[in-house]
């Protein structure tokens, strides 16, 4: 019998703008000691739906049956609920630091979680959570369960909630995006000791993510959601091998990791539906390369004899896609580009370079700790390491944002130090940054039309009609519709927000573009369809990328050669194939084992049809 | 470890205190009225005057009045008044209890409304509740403190004699020495009439950290945990939403201990509000200069309890850098 088991569950959220359909008609079940994985996109519905089985969701109206160790969990009172969580299904949220109260400390927070629900002493209750954290290996922890969340680093706080979740020995285990704040080498701890604990404990894991690497990974079985709706369920090594749903296929086509290096990812064309009037048929229909007009009904559930299950009209596997040709359009006449440079010449150059910052009256921190690295013409050099190694740091450095306090910068041939003001604003124009967050990085006030002619109001370059001229013609170039330029940054979507940072990155004809974590806020399919881009801009115009990310899948996709860094060091360059299967270094090796194995996906896996149950009727169980 | 946190807080409280001194000092000096002519009385001859001045030792130039005052503060002595010639530490010392009475009372009283309408508003926000909370707010924000005043007294006390009962008194101060009963008695309208009004600021200020605290990822682990509502209320959200509470509390008691002059006045309470009044008006130079550097004692000292509660409150404070 299974231990969760969702039936033709829906959650409506009533908001301002109407009703937001987050979660529509999902049926799955989870057997008893199996890692369970959703993966979908950010809004796609994973966390409204674990949520408001919880009861966590004030203003959700849900409908359906969620039976846990056969009691439906929609049906129970306020006490009820009350009496399950944490005891007997328990969370785990994805960022431990605001997760955790900040004002009490680590010890009292699972104590307290003891005392919810059983009745023992204070020294009892701290005897068992000091086991626990031992258990989730929290060194010193007689020590540590003194302390308050933000005295421990990220990594840590995760394994105390995880301590905390687990300490009643529940039956089940949600986790939402456990590691996604965290860096992959932590992720990949955490991940195992997820892992662990329930083998030791026996606990059944249901855990959400929207990094397939991840879930692959750790998850016997995946349910995978889109639009609020389940799309397809089964064995993790089928699903991935030979996805029956194309949103699936189309998901796995957009992955580095499940890409040849080099090859061009596959993005799906298009952006998710809004949940607030969805229509009957298939979600996924507008983005659907097998799309037919039976889809604009509700698709069956299509059930195969491998165990996967399939909400699709399609009866045979979802269609291969050709890599997409270059989207950039050549009757652009902006003038950009360079011309080609003999391979191998260094376009930027540092060695020796140190860096500290003044922390405090007295300590400094040491920041960059010698570090030689060239940039050649027309590369891309990936600069990857743990968050805090001082990646952007050097880029800045680089960019000449930041004085180095030691060793050298040269551009062009250059000493960055000796330049004279009018070539340092020359410098300004011929290397620019292109940032991770592409909420935070552009002034949510302006629009999107002057925050791209920035560059060339602050180097007075041009103006008026001739300004907007180029202005939209760089909106074109990245794939934005020009005539949008009057919009606020707000009215745009994140892939496309970092499509306006790389134009506004663009618009001087800039040699080097600093690319830092350039994807690593957005999701798959919208990763690729920026991937693509960035690869196409370099071959049209002969850019240099300096790619920063901790993601190493991406890195090894799109880098031609690979610098990893560690604690303000560089500790091995290579070109990205040799760095990739045989690394040297032991922090490469350990950033290696903590990212996705890669896979070429399978093909040909011939799975046949067992029945086909028509949308709206009762799964069964 | 307590000693440096605290040492240069103190340092500055006095730092604060000492400009303050000099503020008022300057101030009386360069203000166009002339003591003596106060004390003397209109037909004074200018010898008497001089006289005057020159016991007063206000002949001297200013930085020897100044120093001659400081010396005299730091032995405890805070000079005579001008009127009556009483020693202003004794006119002071007598109106303390007042004022400490009101502002003490009140706050117990404030708070024990405001803090559980801001709860309850922001449990439920937009609900009727909610909103009822809200324009108990802004009545109590926008009413002018002495019409507030005037009002309980009207509906209390004056309606109620004419018809022959007494339900409260309507002025005066009765020392707690008395008789608890007389003294809070007595001590009703005002209380409530304070409490009505700063009960509304905090109010305000509870339900927006709670409306804030609550949407916390935290509070949805304390649910998850299956705590109780009430728990998650008090222990968890309230907890994170007391520190900006305690700091306006701060604020307000050092300003109203420094003189809660309206409801001094409309109730009659001879605390060191219609001190300062009366002392303002008359030019009574020693008497206005202490309240004014009391009122500065009370709002350093009380900042510094606040900050100290705030440290011990919040473990970000207390304990900075990562173990
Ligand atoms: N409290 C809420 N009120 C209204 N809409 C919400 C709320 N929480 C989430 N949503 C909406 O529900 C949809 C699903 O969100 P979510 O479950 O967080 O997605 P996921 O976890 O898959 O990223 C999104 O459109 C989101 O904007
Ligand atoms: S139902 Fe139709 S549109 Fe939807 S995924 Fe299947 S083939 Fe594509
Ligand atoms: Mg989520």
């Amino acid at each position: 019998m299974p231990i969760l088991e969702v039936q033709n569950l829906t959650v409506r959220i009533p908001t301002e703008d109407g009703t937001v359909h987050a979660v529509q008609d999902v049926s799955f079940s989870v057997e008893p000691g199996e890692f369970f994985g959703i993966v979908g996109e950010s809004g796609s519905g994973k966390s409204v739906m674990v949520q408001s089985v919880m009861g966590l969701v004030p203003a959700a109206e849900t409908s359906g049956r969620v039976l846990f160790d056969g009691v439906d969990l929609l049906a129970l009172d306020d006490n009820g609920l009350r009496s399950i969580r944490g005891r007997a299904i328990s969370m785990v949220f994805q960022d431990p630091l605001s997760s955790l109260h900040p004002q009490y400390t680590i010890g009292w927070q699972i104590v307290e979680q003891i005392q919810a629900h059983e009745k023992v002493s204070h020294a009892d209750a701290k005897a068992r959570a000091i086991e626990m954290l031992k258990k989730v290996k929290i060194p010193n922890a007689e020590k540590r369960f003194d302390s308050y969340p933000h005295q421990f680093s990220g990594g840590m706080r995760q394994r105390v909630m995880i301590a905390m979740a687990l300490v009643l020995k529940p039956a089940l285990v949600i986790a939402d995006e456990p590691t996604t704040a965290l860096d992959s080498t932590v992720q990949a701890q955490i991940l195992d000791l997820l892992d662990e604990m329930r083998r030791e404990l026996g606990t059944t894991i249901l855990m959400i993510s929207h990094d397939l690497g991840v879930l692959r990974r750790v998850a016997d079985r995946v349910m995978v959601m889109y639009a609020g709706r389940r799309m397809e369920t089964g064995a993790v090594e089928a699903v991935f091998a030979a996805p029956a749903h194309p949103y699936t296929a189309g998901l796995l086509r957009s992955s580095s990791f499940n890409r040849e290096p080099g090859t061009r990812l596959i993005p799906i064309a298009g952006k998710p539906p809004s949940l607030l009037a969805p229509g009957p048929g298939c979600p996924f229909a507008a983005r659907c390369p097998d799309v037919s007009a039976a889809c604009s009904a509700p698709p069956p559930t299509r059930r195969y004899d491998d165990g996967v299950e399939a909400q699709c009209w399609l009866e045979e596997a979802p269609s291969e896609l050709a890599e997409p040709a270059s989207a950039i359009s050549t009757a652009i006449d902006l003038d950009l580009g360079h011309a080609a440079a003999p391979a191998e010449v260094p376009i930027a150059e540092v060695s020796g370079l140190e860096l500290s910052f003044a922390v405090g009256k007295r300590a400094e921190a040491h920041v960059l700790k010698g570090i030689d690295l060239t940039v050649r013409r027309g590369e891309t050099l990936g600069l990857v390491g743990e968050s805090g190694c001082g990646k952007t740091t050097l880029a800045r450095v680089i960019a000449g944002l930041e004085l180095p306090t030691g060793g050298t910068v040269t551009f062009d041939g250059r000493d960055v130090s000796s330049l004279s003001k009018r070539e340092w604003r020359q410098l300004r124009t011929q290397v620019q940054l292109v940032f991770q967050d592409p909420f935070g990085s552009l002034n949510p006030r302006r629009r999107v039309g002057s925050i791209i002619g920035d560059p060339f109001r602050i180097h007075k370059v041009s103006s008026g009609q001739e300004r907007l001229r180029s202005v939209q013609q760089l909106m074109e170039l990245v794939g934005l519709n020009p005539e949008h330029y009057n919009r606020f940054p707000s009215q745009f979507s994140g892939g496309q927000r970092q499509r306006i940072g790389i134009a506004r990155a663009l618009a001087l004809n800039p040699e080097l573009i600093i690319l830092d974590e350039p994807v690593s806020a957005l999701d798959v399919s919208i990763q690729a369809q920026v991937l693509n881009l960035l690869d196409d801009l370099q071959k049209e115009f002969g850019l240099t990328y300096l790619f920063i990310s901790h993601d190493l899948s991406v890195v090894r996709h799109v880098c031609d050669r690979i610098a990893v860094m560690d604690g303000g060091r560089i500790v091995e360059l290579g070109d990205a194939q040799s760095i990739y299967e045989r690394p040297q270094h032991e922090f490469t090796k350990v950033l290696l084992a903590a990212a996705a194995r890669e896979v070429a996906p399978e093909r040909g896996t011939v799975r046949s049809l067992v029945e086909s149950i028509p949308a709206g009727e009762r799964v069964a169980a | 470890m307590l000693f440096r946190f605290l040492l240069p807080r103190i340092g500055f409280g006095l730092l604060v205190l000492f400009l303050l001194s000099i503020f008022v000092f300057v101030l009386f000096y360069v203000s166009p009225s002339d003591p003596a002519r106060i004390i003397a009385g209109d037909k004074a001859t200018e010898a008497l005057m001089e006289q005057i001045r020159v016991k007063l030792g206000l002949d001297q130039p200013i930085y020897v009045q100044y120093l001659k005052f400081v010396g005299g503060l730091l032995q405890g002595d805070l000079g005579y008044s001008y009127r009556s010639n009483v020693p202003v530490a004794d006119l002071i010392v007598a109106r303390i209890p007042a004022t400490l009475s009101l502002v003490f009372g009140g706050m117990v009283l404030w708070l024990a409304i405001g803090i559980p309408i801001g709860i309850s508003s922001a449990k439920r926000p937009g609900s009727l509740r909610d909103r009822i909370g809200q324009s108990f707010a802004i009545i109590g924000i926008s009413f002018p403190t002495f019409v507030l005043g005037m009002v309980a007294l009207y509906t209390l006390y004056f309606l109620p004699t004419r018809f022959g009962v007494m339900l409260f008194p309507p002025s005066g101060y009765v020392p707690l020495t008395a008789g608890v009963g007389q003294w809070a008695w007595h001590l009703i309208l005002p209380w409530t009439t304070l409490a009505l009004v700063v009960a509304a600021v905090y109010a305000r200020l509870t339900r927006g950290q709670m409306l804030e605290v609550l949407g916390q990822d935290y509070i949805r682990t304390a649910r998850a945990k299956g705590l109780s509502e009430r728990r998650v209320i008090y222990r968890h959200a309230f907890r994170s939403a007391m520190p900006p509470l305690v700091t306006q509390l701060g604020i307000d008691i050092g300003l109203l201990l420094g003189g809660v002059i309206v409801i001094e006045q409309v109730f009659g309470l001879l605390g060191l509000g219609s001190l300062a009044v009366t002392s303002v008006n008359n030019q009574d130079r020693p008497v206005v200069i202490a309240i004014v550097l009391l009122g500065g004692v009370f709002v350093v000292t009380v900042n510094i309890i606040i900050d100290t509660l705030y440290a011990l409150m919040d473990s970000r404070v207390r304990t900075s850098g990562r173990a």
